[in-house]
């Protein structure tokens, strides 16, 4: 025991100096009018709490050293005392509502989302955002990017940790930025401390949230609502950039949008289709069917050897681009592109033990989604 | 006549069938506590794969998959498995006693609602069996993801819940039924120990909110299998019409599970400190309150979900306003103490303990009320870190000095001291190791229920695992010191407790298979 208790003092010890020294045991003040609020409230209820522990504790630990048998203490009989009684149900009914004015200020505050620069569609999808520009025409899918080596421990974890994206949330600063929660399946949950917007993302409801951002960063944060299997898994990334960098963004977006529409047009070689696809299904089928390919029976089929995936390919597509109705395999026409699907289906038909050998192109898949 | 006034008097029957057909209160008390031990140690060595896995960052021992089969089974059986049958058991044993009873009133029910709680809790862990494993939605089983993308285990757990249901509404309804009929002649209600009390008030919350939970379940179940659509957007539901049926529930059930810890505490510190109760009647009323209040608050479980701004400043008023209460009832112990002659036996330590861990997480919870910053706190292990706050220093330590306090009684023997305040003291530093770092990992960013986590959350979550080590390997010293006490202990006097009062203490030590086959005088509170 004794062995145990100096080994946990002096790891508290060793750990603390690092520990205190970073930022990470209390809320951060964030970088928004509104995050710095509730920080503020944050801090005050604190001290307050402290100081009620304070005057509370300290009259017991003080009748408990003094008042004890041992020392001879000879009880009082009495028990019970009207006016102390109603001033300690007063005092705290005191602070609370010192408590609760302030906190409503800055919660009518939170609510007000009118008159938005910016307004941002995001969905929650198991286990990936999905993000909307409304008005712009661009919209993209934020999935993380950590490794699965990282993960499994086989090699050592970068600083970012589960907290990396593939495409971040990019923002201006200064404009007033609405968002619109919803989700495609289960409720998720939005979650930025250091924007302190926490919002739920509910399938068939919109929620509405608002930020004005104060300064350029990137800001992490987490899906904060169980959402099944891989809910530590699906981070938000912000990037808060100077206005002209967002105009430049935009842009670029734009361009990139042009220059993969083209691409659906050219041939598209095996080789090309494989390495494509190979991205494409780490990033959206491995969470269910595992990168092996031998899923997690019986709920997430395998695909390694699997009836469909080794026979005929129209099936094999139309599963891909329409779903399955009530299992979580989900219609991904509307998540990816015929680029992308054509990519991932022949890599899928060509890796592991199935050796088909088919390519299916972009454009039989056009072909489906079309008539469909 | 002679025949039967010896069976009158009859013993316990012999072998197995004792507790099979037993109605009486003292075994049935019995098996509730030692089903809920079983149950703690279950649902504990899940929170030790937990605590394995949190270790540290990276997947080590378990699949994602699991991780949330076992958060989710943890907190169903840790809630229904170990807290509420603890009481049950300890109502059972205390109340009759307490109130004069010779037994419950309807000693058949009783037997009937434990009886149930075993095939109850097989059935939910059989489903860790199951293919597609066990309920891995988290013990507030969210809709959807406990309908449409739930395993199919889903079923069985629904049908478990059913009969947890039952089980708690016809044990309430047996107590309410024997303290209103029962009580000696001369006790008024004002005149009932507070233990007494606070199950009474206990009781009615039950019947009150388990129907809501049945109804829950059952709307569950009747999306998930007949096609209606409760909780599903697309054919017209809402999946928020389940969060406010389940926390109309849950929220009433956390003081399901604290009150009875309320009445012990306002027991223990009474007779340790040699001294009458301070403000029994605003005790009561604090009581009262505290439960009536506990139904207009069950959203500030869903300040993040879109309620709209009228809604979200009531949920948060009415939130604080179960701070006065509930700070009158600390006072009213902390008094209770003051010029009191104290000695420190283990049950006062664990009352004392009670108090103060109970009040740090119901300070906690003040914070919680505080919408705009529930906003940070909401999901993460903030949370996590107040309820098992609660929970675990409260409604369990609340468990443990009750059974400090009146096993003497039970078993006739006495438990060993220098042990009980070893375990008190290895629980003192393992609770605190656990939890209170949770705090910090909540606040700066860490969400509840992930498997892995980013690097920053690193050394709190090996303090937090290394204490919750400690505290799941003390308890063993608890149940040795227990069995050891119950076969081998020393004897235990009628009133081991100098400063003890009711009448529990005036029945020798064991307490005879039946006591009060006619009425004691009702003593001075
Ligand atoms: C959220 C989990 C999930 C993800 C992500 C997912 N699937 Fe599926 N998939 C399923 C489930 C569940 C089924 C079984 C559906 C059924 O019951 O018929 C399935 C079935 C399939 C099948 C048929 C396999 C068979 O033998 O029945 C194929 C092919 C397939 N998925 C391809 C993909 C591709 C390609 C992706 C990525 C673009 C993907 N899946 C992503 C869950 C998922
Ligand atoms: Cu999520």
């Amino acid at each position: 025991m004794r062995y145990f208790l100096r080994f946990v003092l002096i790891y508290l010890i060793v750990y603390s100096s690092n520990v205190l020294a970073a930022w990470d045991f209390n809320m951060p003040i964030g970088v928004t009018n509104t995050s710095q609020d509730i920080y503020g409230l944050h801090m005050t209820i604190f001290y307050i709490c402290v100081a009620i522990a304070v005057v509370v504790f300290g009259v017991m630990f003080w009748s408990i050293f003094h008042h004890r048998k041992s020392k001879g203490a000879q009880a009082a009989q009495f028990h019970g005392n009207v006016l102390v009684e109603i001033i300690w149900t007063i005092i705290p009914l005191v602070i609370l509502v010192a408590m609760a004015i302030p906190a409503t200020n800055t919660l009518i505050d939170m609510y007000d989302s009118t008159e938005s620069d910016i307004d941002i569609q995001i969905t929650g999808y198991q286990w990936k955002w999905h993000y909307k520009y409304i008005g712009e025409d661009i919209s993209f899918f934020s999935i993380l990017t950590t490794p699965q080596e990282e993960i499994d421990n086989k090699v050592r974890k970068n600083p970012n940790y589960l907290l990396e994206v593939d495409n971040a949330l990019v923002l201006p600063i200064n404009k007033k930025i609405r968002f619109l929660f919803t989700s495609n399946d289960v409720i998720h949950a939005w979650w930025v401390p250091d924007l302190a917007i926490k919002k739920d993302a509910i399938p068939g409801f919109i929620n509405e949230s608002w930020t004005r951002i104060n300064k350029v960063g990137t800001y992490r944060g987490q899906c904060a609502e169980l959402c099944g299997m891989h809910h530590g898994f699906m981070p938000v990334v912000v990037q808060a950039v100077t206005e002209s960098e967002y105009e430049a963004w935009l842009q670029n977006q734009k361009t990139a949008k042009l220059a993969e529409t083209a691409s659906a047009q050219k041939q598209w070689s095996m080789d090309e289709l494989m390495t494509t696809g190979a991205v494409v299904y780490e990033k959206n089928c491995a969470a269910c069917h595992q990168a092996n390919g031998l899923g997690i029976p019986p709920v997430f089929p395998a695909l390694n050897g699997s009836a469909i995936v080794q026979g005929d390919a129209a099936e094999h597509i139309d599963i891909v681009v329409n779903g399955r109705q009530g299992t979580a395999m989900a219609a991904w026409d509307t998540q990816l592109s015929a680029v992308e699907i054509a990519a991932v289906i022949t890599y899928e038909r060509n890796s592991w033990d199935n050796k088909t050998g088919d390519i299916v192109t972009p454009a039989d898949i056009q072909a489906v989604i079309d008539n469909k | 006549m002679y025949e039967q006034t010896k069976t009158a008097h009859h013993g316990p029957a012999k072998g197995l069938m004792r507790w099979i057909l037993t109605t009486n209160h003292k075994d049935i008390g019995t098996m509730y506590l030692v089903f809920s031990l079983m149950m703690f140690f279950i649902g504990g060595t899940m929170a030790f794969v937990i605590r394995a896995e949190l270790f540290q960052p990276g997947l080590q021992l378990v699949r994602p998959e699991f991780f949330n089969q076992m958060t989710t089974m943890h907190g169903l059986i840790m809630v229904f498995g170990a807290v509420m049958p603890a009481f049950v058991g300890l109502a059972n044993w205390q109340v009759p006693l307490m109130i004069g009873a010779p037994d419950m009133a309807l000693p058949r029910l009783n037997n009937w609602s434990f009886w149930i709680l075993p095939f109850a809790f097989l059935m939910l862990l059989s489903t860790l069996f199951m293919d597609g494993g066990a309920p891995n939605f988290g013990w507030t089983f969210y809709a959807p993801l406990s309908t449409t993308y739930a395993p199919p285990s889903v079923t069985f757990f629904i049908f478990a819940i059913h009969m947890m249901g039952i089980s708690s509404i016809m044990g309430a309804i047996n107590i309410i039924v024997t303290i209103f009929n029962m009580r000696t002649s001369g006790m008024d209600l004002m005149q009932m120990p507070m233990f007494v009390w606070t199950w009474l008030i206990t009781a009615f919350l039950l019947i009150a909110v388990m129907p809501v939970l049945a109804a829950v379940v059952t709307m569950m179940l009747m999306d998930i299998h007949f096609g209606t659509s409760f909780f599903n957007a697309a054919g017209g539901g809402d999946p928020v019409l389940f969060q406010h049926v389940f926390w109309f529930f849950a929220h009433p059930e956390v003081y399901i599970m604290v009150l009875p810890a309320f009445g012990v505490v306002s027991q223990i510190i009474p007779a340790f400190s040699r001294k009458p109760l301070f403000g029994y009647a605003s005790m009561v009323y604090a009581t009262a309150s505290i439960a009536i209040l506990s139904f207009v608050v069950w959203a500030h479980h869903m300040f993040t979900v879109g309620l709209p701004l009228g809604g979200e400043l009531f949920f948060m008023y009415s939130t604080m306003l179960i701070a006065i209460p509930t700070g009158v009832k600390v006072f009213n112990w902390i008094s209770t103490m003051f010029k009191g002659s104290m000695t420190f036996e283990t049950p006062m330590l664990f009352a004392i303990a009670f108090i103060v861990l109970f009040t740090i997480g119901g300070l906690s919870g003040l914070m919680l009320a505080i919408a705009p910053a529930d906003f940070q706190y909401q999901d993460t292990y903030f949370v996590v870190a107040h309820f098992h706050y609660v929970l675990v220093p409260g409604s369990v330590f609340g468990i443990f000095a009750a059974v400090y306090y009146w096993l003497p009684k039970w078993c006739g023997n006495m438990y060993k001291e220098s042990m009980g305040k070893l375990h008190f003291w290895l629980s003192i530093i393992g609770v605190n190791l656990t939890f209170f770092p949770m705090h910090f990992v909540g606040l700066a960013g860490m969400p509840r229920r992930i498997p892995d986590y980013a690097l920053q959350f690193a050394d709190f979550n090996m303090v937090t695992s290394i204490g919750a080590f400690l505290f799941g390997a003390t308890q063993l010293l608890f149940v040795y010191n227990v069995i050891h006490t119950v076969r081998s202990g020393k004897k235990a006097p009628q009133k081991p407790w100098e400063g003890a009062e009711g009448l529990e203490w005036t029945v020798p030590s064991p307490a005879p298979y039946h006591t009060f086959t006619t009425p004691p005088a009702a003593s001075e509170k």
